[in-house]
């Protein structure tokens, strides 16, 4: 009875199962590591020049070439890339450049082989999450410096410069070692968001101070609305607050101290000290939605839209992604971060810049044609596509003509804007330096979940400054 | 072999070896050659710097970290499926004592049988988002919800299991056993039912009982299979990538604080993240060693004389 394996055992020596045991375990082995190891595979080869240089002329500054090719990537997120079809239909019939669209969420998937093997695309919007981060791409000289096309003629006013339509500050986030690597075309203003409708049902009035800010937390708790929502599971996000609270308290100084890797960025700062205590304060007291430290950002912001927080803090691609969920009458609107004791900026004073990085790899084969495509990007036209299709601002100044209808909650970023004028503010070490803004990213989920204070949490955010500091090429970033 | 049989068998063992050789022996050689120079992974340029990747590796807390969890899990997970599914798979072969003198299930093994190996069948990113679910951190949560109902837990405190770390480990490990035992159960039934039924029945009118006849016998004649799982699961046990980069926070997952922190997540974030290839590829290297010599180790430990019947 029983199998005859021993049979065949004797001949041959090692048993089938035996065999396919050790395949199946070899096999296995290689699982992990081989999807990582693939992607190390390089390829080889220089990229041979084609004919896709054109003659210059004043209305063709950089000389694109009738019925060449422009290979387009695009990230396909919150957005989506509608916007950028209508632009590749609109650009071939101007100049008979038919392109390649790729919409995709696997930026890094996609494009990391072809930037390896030499032969990467000719545009990519280079966002969301799987992004190849900026400062890694520059470093690998992968960049096209954009000065030539910020610096030719405007489509809209050929007098003017490209780059003295848009909106001031918005090409820093762009900068890597001094020069614009990267457009970021979005516009976008950080801070709290609150629905107006609870507010009005509530008789609460939008906090311009700190303490104004705890009391109506206070109200909210005791009526079984929690305070301040976040999203727990990224860090990123009340990161955001933590640090527009500092910036706000001891102005741009106290914001460039950390771009710039100052040795007392955090520790021995006051208004690092007093931005995280704040902070801190509003999870002493419980005023924190309850469990919101451990949810994703569409859980949180759901849970928020459905009345459960007063408060929650994001970048204004908000309403957006937010758009199903937000109940008709929620008034959805946005406000500066409030204003702790004695501070250096306004109140009306917030962070705004710009995100969705566009950027032309330097090796791309259709040099012209690209930057003619960005040239366009940034004209009244184009940009007045992109607020239609992915309802949301650009960095083009006044760049949305005003038949053009915006949602509640994006317009009152621009009325937002308008107030701050000249008082905004963006932090640009998160583009410098991703590893230090892991790292404090992770203390302040640290933080928030009450499991160090807020003295632990500056000698964390100096550690990682310290560190970064020591990193030879960091001494290349520097803004004044 | 005859003459001939040779050619004929390595005519057809060439593009299955050459296939191996090109994307997975001739990777690793590439690994270990990037895993010596500072390669940024976004173009070929990079220079060669000997050892100081490894050097850095052994100081880097964060990677340490996750090594030490690698090994909690290699040990925790095999150790509890296995253990379940042996006791779950012998309850439905031969756990049960209804007819006299026969050997079969409990009352409606072929039903659980079933009901068991659901799990296997949903991909891990399906069990990420499932679980994300019942771990989530609010009320919304299902472990959270029925202990709020029960008021076992403060709605205003809800336990956020993936973002305590003294929790997230266990919870990561909840996920993984309740995926795997279906499956080794069905394993280990297979095997049981080879075993004849009357090495049972000889032992039944011996006298002994379920724990003796589990003991004395399905496990010697299952211990080949037992071995096998010992290694799927602790290969398992290695990676873990899926599961902690989607249900754990921070970027690749790792969170809270690299409490939860496993070597490919750490790989991941260096090499795509920080810009770190060269680093990150070192880090490959050592988890191909360890995941090695942990097969080795476990097929070593575990072999024993075969029983043959």
């Amino acid at each position: 009875m029983g199998s005859n394996s021993a049979a065949n055992n004797g001949s041959t020596g090692v048993g089938r199962r035996d065999l396919i045991k050790r395949s199946a375990a070899l096999g296995l082995i290689s699982v992990p590591t081989m999807s990582f190891l693939s992607a190390c595979a390089s390829g080889g080869g220089d990229d041979s020049t084609d004919d896709s240089q054109g003659k210059t002329s004043k209305s063709n500054p950089f000389g694109v070439q009738k019925n060449s090719k422009l290979d387009v990537v695009i990230f396909k997120g919150g957005y989506g890339d509608d916007y950028a079809k209508a632009w590749e239909t609109s650009f071939q019939k101007k100049w008979g450049v038919t392109s390649t669209h790729t919409g995709t969420q696997e930026i890094t998937g996609k494009l990391q082989p072809r930037f390896n093997a030499g032969n990467p695309p000719d545009i990519v919007d280079d966002s969301g999450a799987q992004q190849i981060p900026i400062d890694v791409l520059h470093k690998n000289g992968q960049l096209l410096d954009l000065a030539a096309v910020l610096d030719a003629p405007s489509i809209d006013d050929p007098s003017k410069k490209v780059r003295d339509t848009l909106i001031p500050g918005t090409l820093d986030a762009g900068m890597q070692e001094n020069k614009v690597v990267a457009l970021n075309y979005i516009y976008t203003v950080w801070g709290l968001w609150y629905s107006g409708k609870l507010f009005k049902e509530k008789g609460w009035e939008e906090p311009k101070t700190w303490a104004d800010f705890l009391a109506i937390c206070k109200d909210a708790k005791s009526q079984g609305i929690g305070g301040l929502a976040h999203q727990g599971k990224y860090p990123y996000y009340i990161n955001v607050a933590i640090m527009d609270l500092i910036a706000k308290k001891g102005g741009l100084d106290a914001m460039k101290a950390i771009d710039n890797l100052d040795p007392k960025a955090f520790v021995g700062s006051e208004a690092a000290q007093a931005g995280v205590e704040a902070i801190y304060e509003v999870v002493e007291k419980g005023y924190l939605m309850p469990g919101t430290n451990g949810l994703t950002h569409t859980e949180s912001q759901t849970r928020w839209n459905q009345y459960k927080a007063a408060f929650i803090t994001c970048g204004s691609w908000l309403e957006n992604e937010q758009l199903k969920q937000t109940p008709d009458d929620f008034d959805m609107k946005f406000m500066p971060m409030p204003l702790l004791p004695d501070s250096k900026l306004p109140y009306e004073a917030i962070r705004a810049g710009s995100g969705e990085p566009f950027i032309i790899p330097a090796k791309a084969k259709n040099l012209p044609a690209a930057k003619e495509f960005m040239r366009m990007m940034l004209s009244r036209e184009w940009s007045t596509l992109f607020a239609k299709e992915a309802n949301s601002l650009t960095i083009v100044k006044d760049g949305v003509d005003t038949n053009v209808q915006l949602r509640p909650g994006t317009q009152s970023t621009v009325v937002a804007s308008k107030a701050a004028g000249d008082n905004t503010f963006r932090y640009l070490y998160t583009e410098w330096y991703s590893e230090m803004g892991t790292a404090i990213e992770n203390a302040s989920n640290e933080l928030m979940a009450k499991r160090i204070q807020p003295k632990e949490w500056l000698k964390r955010a100096q550690a990682a400054v310290d560190k970064q500091a020591k990193d030879p090429a960091s001494k290349k970033n520097h803004r004044d | 072999m005859r003459k001939g049989q040779y050619r004929f068998v390595a005519g057809f063992l060439f593009v299955p070896v050459a296939l191996y050789l090109i994307f997975v022996i001739w990777p690793y050689v590439q690994t270990f050659g990037y895993s010596l120079t500072d390669w940024k992974g976004q173009s070929q340029t990079f220079k060669f710097v000997g050892l100081d990747n490894y050097k850095a590796l052994f100081q880097d807390d964060i990677f340490m970290g996750a090594i030490w969890h690698n090994i909690l899990f290699l040990v925790f997970i095999p150790v509890i499926t296995i253990l379940l599914a042996l006791f779950f798979a012998f309850m439905l072969n031969a756990g049960g004592r209804g007819r006299a003198g026969g050997v079969a299930g409990v009352a409606g093994s072929k039903f659980y049988k079933v009901v068991y190996f659901f799990p296997q069948v949903l991909s891990l990113a399906i069990m990420a988002v499932l679980f994300g679910a019942v771990y989530r951190s609010d009320s919304g949560g299902m472990l959270n919800g029925v202990l709020i109902k029960l008021g076992l837990v403060d709605a205003e405190n809800p336990v956020e299991w993936l973002n305590e770390p003294s929790l997230v480990l266990w919870a990561l490990i909840l996920v993984v056993v309740w995926h795997g035992v279906g499956f080794y159960l069905v394993l280990f039934s297979a095997a049981m039912q080879s075993i004849p039924r009357d090495i049972y029945e000889a032992a039944l009118i011996d006298g002994a009982g379920r724990a003796q006849s589990f003991f004395r016998i399905t496990l010697p004649l299952l211990w080949e299979s037992v071995q096998t799982a010992w290694v799927y699961l602790g290969i398992a046990a290695m990676d873990m990538f899926i599961l902690v980069s989607t249900m754990t926070s921070g970027d690749y997952g790792g969170g809270p604080d690299h409490h939860s922190e496993v070597m490919a997540t750490v790989m991941m974030r260096n090499f795509l993240l920080y810009g770190k290839s060269g680093y990150a590829c070192a880090m490959g290297v050592i988890m191909l060693l360890l995941t090695l010599i942990v097969s080795v180790v476990m097929l070593r430990a575990t072999r024993r004389d075969r029983i043959e019947f």
